[in-house]
């Protein structure tokens, strides 16, 4: 057997994909339920080159991140729902100072240490306004090993293209168990790799121009361009401002940098969408159950489809009102209270047909929890 | 199926050796998985193991069709699981069956077997591995050790060799 499948925790599959990707360093907390990424980076780091930091919490973990990939390294940190919380401040500097980095957040039940060792979908709103102010986000998810693998390299590739922080939110059933994974051959994957600056030393670098492409190449902290990186708005230069129309011109290109393109960085799977009366929503593991309806329903002929979202943010509203347009009915499968439920019913034509299948028990949610809310749509009761 | 025991048995390393040999070995799909946190400590230990030659979706057992319960307290916990006509094995050693159940019931000298021929517990999960496979002919035998042989010092090769066969011996009988 070839020696690229592995048998392994989406955890551990996640962290090969940052190796794959090429991350150089890693700094993080452990925290349960993901602590594999961590323990797995911890010895594979120092193998290949890269560097690996333990840190004294969450904030240094984000904080460390972003000080190593503006000297040019590709770097990553992981945590979960409560760590995640600690990084929202960095979130906010990474967002506004344009710095490439991806964060993983394997959920689990909240809020505050909420229930450690279960899953939970709690995360998401979370992800696109847990920082203050007006901003676009990345975040991504994945149901199974394969699609964590390829969506943790895209992960790595967004973050250098659009020099933003790139969320991946997995959760607790699909990090912890385990199932096969075919690791890519080198080259098979395209990576992005860092743009740097042609500007030569001694002449003027502007850290913060958009080319006319819209990306910003980097010079390495520690090279022969000196310039500021700050929080505060700023100008070309990274020096800070106030002027109206430099705050307006940022904060403008910051949102529309990502939310002009989310149809380009919409991610997602659909299986027997075209004529389907019921339509299920999902991501993440519950799609895993969702899809398990699907295939057995569709197997005694019923009209049933699965729309499953890998792109969280930037919502792709267009293509979810276009795929649940023709079905009588809508169901958003997810484990919270409903969070992709809301954005769905914002999408759609007529939101009184999306409904909400979820579980909030810490639990994994079951076939029968999904089976049950299409009875009671269907007026069959549970 | 799911395995049932004890924290310290090996149940789940046992759970994980067998989907990992019928993913790498056999070619099958395989998902393993396991309860943490507080139930995870003493009590009763259990991993959910699917094989299948089909994509698996649901991750979870929620009927196993082979259930092994390798102390009282797991099989008291779980014996009613069990999907009808499925598979039921028991460790004689420590588990006394109570009730009748729908399902082939197999009682077992696992632990006894393993204490009499080798003198030590520690190989007790990959003897019960073995019984398994004899009994269900789901991953071949060569495969455990395959994915044995990447997973454990190379002189505890030979003792896990042993508890294996035994097993598969074992299964066997019980099988006729």
């Amino acid at each position: 057997m070839s020696g690229n499948i592995k048998f392994i925790q989406g955890n551990e599959a996640c962290a090969e994909a940052a190796v794959y990707a090429g991350l150089d360093f890693y700094a993080g907390y452990p925290i349960t339920p993901s602590t594999e990424i961590t323990e797995f980076l911890a010895s594979r780091l120092p193998q290949i080159g890269g560097k690996f930091l333990q840190m004294e919490d969450e904030i240094a973990s984000l904080c460390a991140i972003i000080g190593a990939s503006l000297t040019g390294c590709k770097v990553m940190t992981a945590t979960s729902g409560p760590g995640f919380s600690l990084m929202q401040e960095a979130l906010g500097y990474a967002i506004m100072a344009e710095i490439p980095c991806v964060i993983v957040n394997v959920q689990r039940g909240g809020p505050s240490t909420g229930l450690p060792t279960h899953g939970s979908q709690g995360d998401v709103n979370q992800a696109r306004w847990g920082t203050h102010g007006d901003h676009a986000i990345i975040a991504l998810t994945a149901s199974n090993h394969q699609d964590i693998f390829a969506l943790t390299v895209e992960a790595f590739n967004l973050a250098e293209i659009y020099r933003t922080p790139v969320i991946l939110l997995l959760d607790e059933v699909v990090a912890h168990m385990r199932e096969r994974l075919v690791i890519p051959q080198p080259g098979e994957m395209p990576l992005v790799e860092r743009l740097k600056t042609t500007v030569n030393e001694g002449v003027d670098y502007h850290p913060y121009l958009p080319r006319e492409d819209g990306r910003l190449p980097m010079s390495d902290f520690g090279g022969p361009h000196r310039y500021n990186v700050t929080g505060l708005f700023h100008d070309m230069w990274g020096f800070p401002s106030s002027e109206p129309r430099a705050v307006h011109g940022l904060l403008r290109h910051l949102v529309d940098k990502i939310e002009n393109r989310v149809n380009q960085l919409a991610r997602y799977k659909e299986y027997y969408i075209e004529d389907a009366k019921h339509l299920l929503v999902s991501y993440g593991s519950s799609a895993r159950s969702a899809r398990h309806i699907v295939e057995k329903r569709r197997s005694r002929g019923e009209r049933i489809g699965l729309l499953e979202l890998q792109t969280l943010w930037p919502f792709p509203h267009e293509m979810v009102r276009e795929k649940c347009a023709a079905a009588q009915a809508v169901i958003v499968v997810e484990q919270n209270m409903g969070q992709i439920l809301q954005v769905v019913k914002l999408a759609v034509d007529q939101p009184d047909k999306v409904f909400l299948a979820n579980r909030i028990d810490g639990d994994f949610i079951m076939p029968s929890d999904i089976l049950n809310i299409l009875r009671l749509i269907q007026g069959k009761g549970v | 199926m799911v395995f049932s025991g004890s924290g310290g048995q090996g149940v789940i390393t046992a759970a994980i050796i067998l989907a990992e040999a019928a993913v790498l070995y056999d070619g099958l799909n395989a998902v393993q998985s396991q309860s943490y946190g507080a139930e995870a400590r003493g009590g009763a230990t259990r991993s959910d193991i699917i094989i299948s030659d089909t994509i698996i979706h649901y991750p979870k057992v929620i009927q196993p069709n082979v259930l092994v319960c390798l102390t009282q307290e797991a099989y008291n916990k779980f014996y009613s699981i069990i999907r009808p006509g499925g598979l039921l094995i028991s460790d004689t050693r420590y588990v006394q069956t109570e009730k009748k159940v729908d399902a082939q019931q197999k009682e077992i000298a696992m632990y006894e077997t393993v204490i009499a021929k080798i003198g030590k517990p520690i190989v007790f999960n990959i003897c019960m591995l073995g019984t398994v496979i004899a009994i269900t002919g789901l991953v071949n035998p060569e495969s455990i050790m395959k994915a044995l042989q990447h997973r454990i010092p190379a002189d505890f090769l030979d003792m896990n060799r042993k508890a294996l066969d035994m097993g598969i011996k074992l299964g066997e009988t019980a099988k006729n």
